[in-house]
């Protein structure tokens, strides 16, 4: 039995497409589906409950595989906004570029981005791990809360602002830090933590060149003498 | 939300495909602006002395040949028109002032909605499929082009507030986004004269930068200016006669994409507006950063 399926947006809906993942596919012995001519659509390949690899074969547009569960997403191309957000578990792998906000609000599963994150990748990770061969833009990790960010170039403005339990590595220059986010001393579980993730990911780079930003927590608890001055 | 779309064809011999190639992207953006929307085409540069003028009526069936016979006996000046629905582009080398005038006084139903050399702005209220087919875009040739479909969230739908906007000569703005203090930039240019055509945010961010221009900044001058100067969001692509430039603000909350071969370059909104390009799959693709003037000239 042929265990690839393709199907081509120019012929038919995302909509047809995603129903197809949800209801038809899992227990079908289907192992692979490619994904022909996204041509910048949305919402291609969200919602997946079930342990199968998906090939988007060129650019895609928003919310592409949101809300991800057990499956293996490979975007051969770049992604609009929001790639991954409220990733549960799987792993969704963008080969070019991300616009804003990937891997937002994620919970679990790996997110790499083998080209640059735009602006506030990783807004408010719940536990999610994300892993960026290229730069971050302004505001990344905003209000993260667990999970790890792993940046290989540089990270914009006001990285990591009112950061929580989030751990965010850079090997780049740190353009500026957030409310709240701090430079910390690299200890030997965070090399290893880099080290896992990098292999993970399939990106090739030194876990001794990151540095490590986390939460300095003063904003945990309401300070009325600091008036508003964080 | 909004829509933008421009394009600009690098080789001469391909400006008589502009209007097959921009109309999908417009039309494309229908879904992020359905309730008006607006194209600037440029054609060639005009010999001097000689004006284009961009008309638009309001009602229907509007009898331009009778107001482009009114407009010869009453000025005195030659011209020729072509019209379409109601829209007309009127080219004459009569004192863009006095045209002004004359129109404000015998056709109080007809707005000019751009002056230039090489610009012309067609722009209508509607679904932007419609208004596509409406004006033929498809047909349109010339060097470059900047589109527009808006989803009101400001101020009324009408089609002097679709954009683009226009001030002065062939300058051209198309936004996304939102400004907080139209109203103070207003003031400002109304208390040294400049008069407004309606009560849209976007027209006063357009008429700021033709003012700082004509105070003798260039357009990358009053950019960095309006960077202090205007309050919200904003992805603006303005077009000159010879330039297409994109900027978004320092929060660059509102989307762009670039698309650029040997033979174009494309902005969108959304990439789903550049896919059905040519040789879009080994095109550079990027997103614009923030605060960053991007230019591209012919």
């Amino acid at each position: 039995m042929d265990t690839v399926k393709q199907f081509d947006l120019a012929r038919l809906r995302v909509r047809d497409l995603n129903q197809y993942l949800h209801h038809e596919l899992p227990g079908s012995g289907i192992e692979r589906v490619e994904i022909l001519n996204p041509d910048g659509n949305h919402s291609i390949a969200v919602g997946l409950d079930c342990d199968v690899a998906v090939d988007i074969l060129g650019h895609a547009g928003y919310f592409i595989a949101g809300m991800n569960k057990l499956a293996a997403v490979t975007v051969h191309g770049n992604v609009g906004w929001s790639v991954a957000e409220n990733i549960m578990s799987g792993s969704v792998r963008v080969k070019g570029h991300a616009s804003e906000s990937a891997g937002a609000s994620g919970h679990g599963g790996l997110v790499v981005i083998e080209g640059d994150a735009s602006s506030r990748c990783g807004i408010s990770m719940k536990g999610c791990d994300i892993v960026v061969g290229g730069s971050v833009g302004h505001f990344s990790a905003f209000m993260a809360q667990a999970g790890t960010l792993v940046v290989c170039g540089d990270a914009g403005p006001n990285l990591g602002d009112s950061l929580y339990e989030a751990t965010i590595y850079v090997r780049g220059r740190i353009h500026s830090l957030g409310a709240d986010a701090r430079e910390e001393e690299m200890q030997s579980a965070d090399l290893e933590r880099v080290s896992g993730l990098l292999a993970a990911s399939g990106i090739d780079c030194d876990s001794r060149e990151f540095k490590r930003v986390a939460s300095a927590r003063s904003l945990y608890h309401w300070n009325a003498e600091a008036h508003q001055e964080y | 939300m909004c829509g933008i779309v421009g394009l600009l064809l690098k080789k001469s011999e391909t400006r008589a495909s502009l209007g097959q190639l921009v109309t999908p992207m417009l039309v494309c953006m229908g879904t992020r602006g359905p309730d008006s929307a607006g194209l600037a085409v440029y054609h060639e540069l005009l010999g001097p002395g000689q004006t284009r003028y961009s008309l638009f009526a309001e009602s229907p069936g509007f009898d331009w040949q009778s107001f482009h016979e009114r407009f010869i006996h009453e000025t005195g000046n030659e011209g020729s028109i072509r019209s379409i629905e109601n829209h007309a582009m009127e080219i004459s080398s009569i004192q863009v002032d006095r045209f002004k005038a004359w129109l404000r006084e015998s056709h109080s139903d007809v707005n000019l909605v751009s002056v230039g050399s090489a610009i012309e702005i067609f722009k209508d209220e509607g679904p932007p499929d419609e208004i596509a087919r409406r004006y033929h875009f498809t047909e349109l040739n010339g060097s470059h082009a900047v589109g527009h479909t808006r989803m009101a969230t400001e101020s009324a739908v009408s089609p002097a507030h679709a954009h683009p906007y226009t001030a002065g000569r062939d300058f051209c703005l198309v936004h996304n986004g939102s400004l907080s203090n139209p109203y103070s930039i207003r003031r400002k240019l109304e208390s040294r004269g400049i008069a407004f055509e309606t009560d849209n945010d976007t027209e006063a961010g357009c008429r700021f930068l033709e003012w700082r221009m004509r105070e003798g900044d260039t357009l990358e001058q009053a950019i960095a200016t309006s960077f202090s100067e205007l309050d919200g969001f904003f992805t603006f692509l303005m077009a000159t006669a010879d330039r297409m430039v994109l900027v978004r603000d320092a929060f660059a909350c509102k989307p762009a994409v670039v698309a650029e071969t040997d033979d174009y370059v494309a902005v969108a909104s959304e990439f789903r507006s550049l896919a059905h390009l040519p040789r879009i799959k080994t095109a550079n693709v990027f997103e614009p950063a923030p605060e960053q003037i991007y230019s591209w000239t012919l």
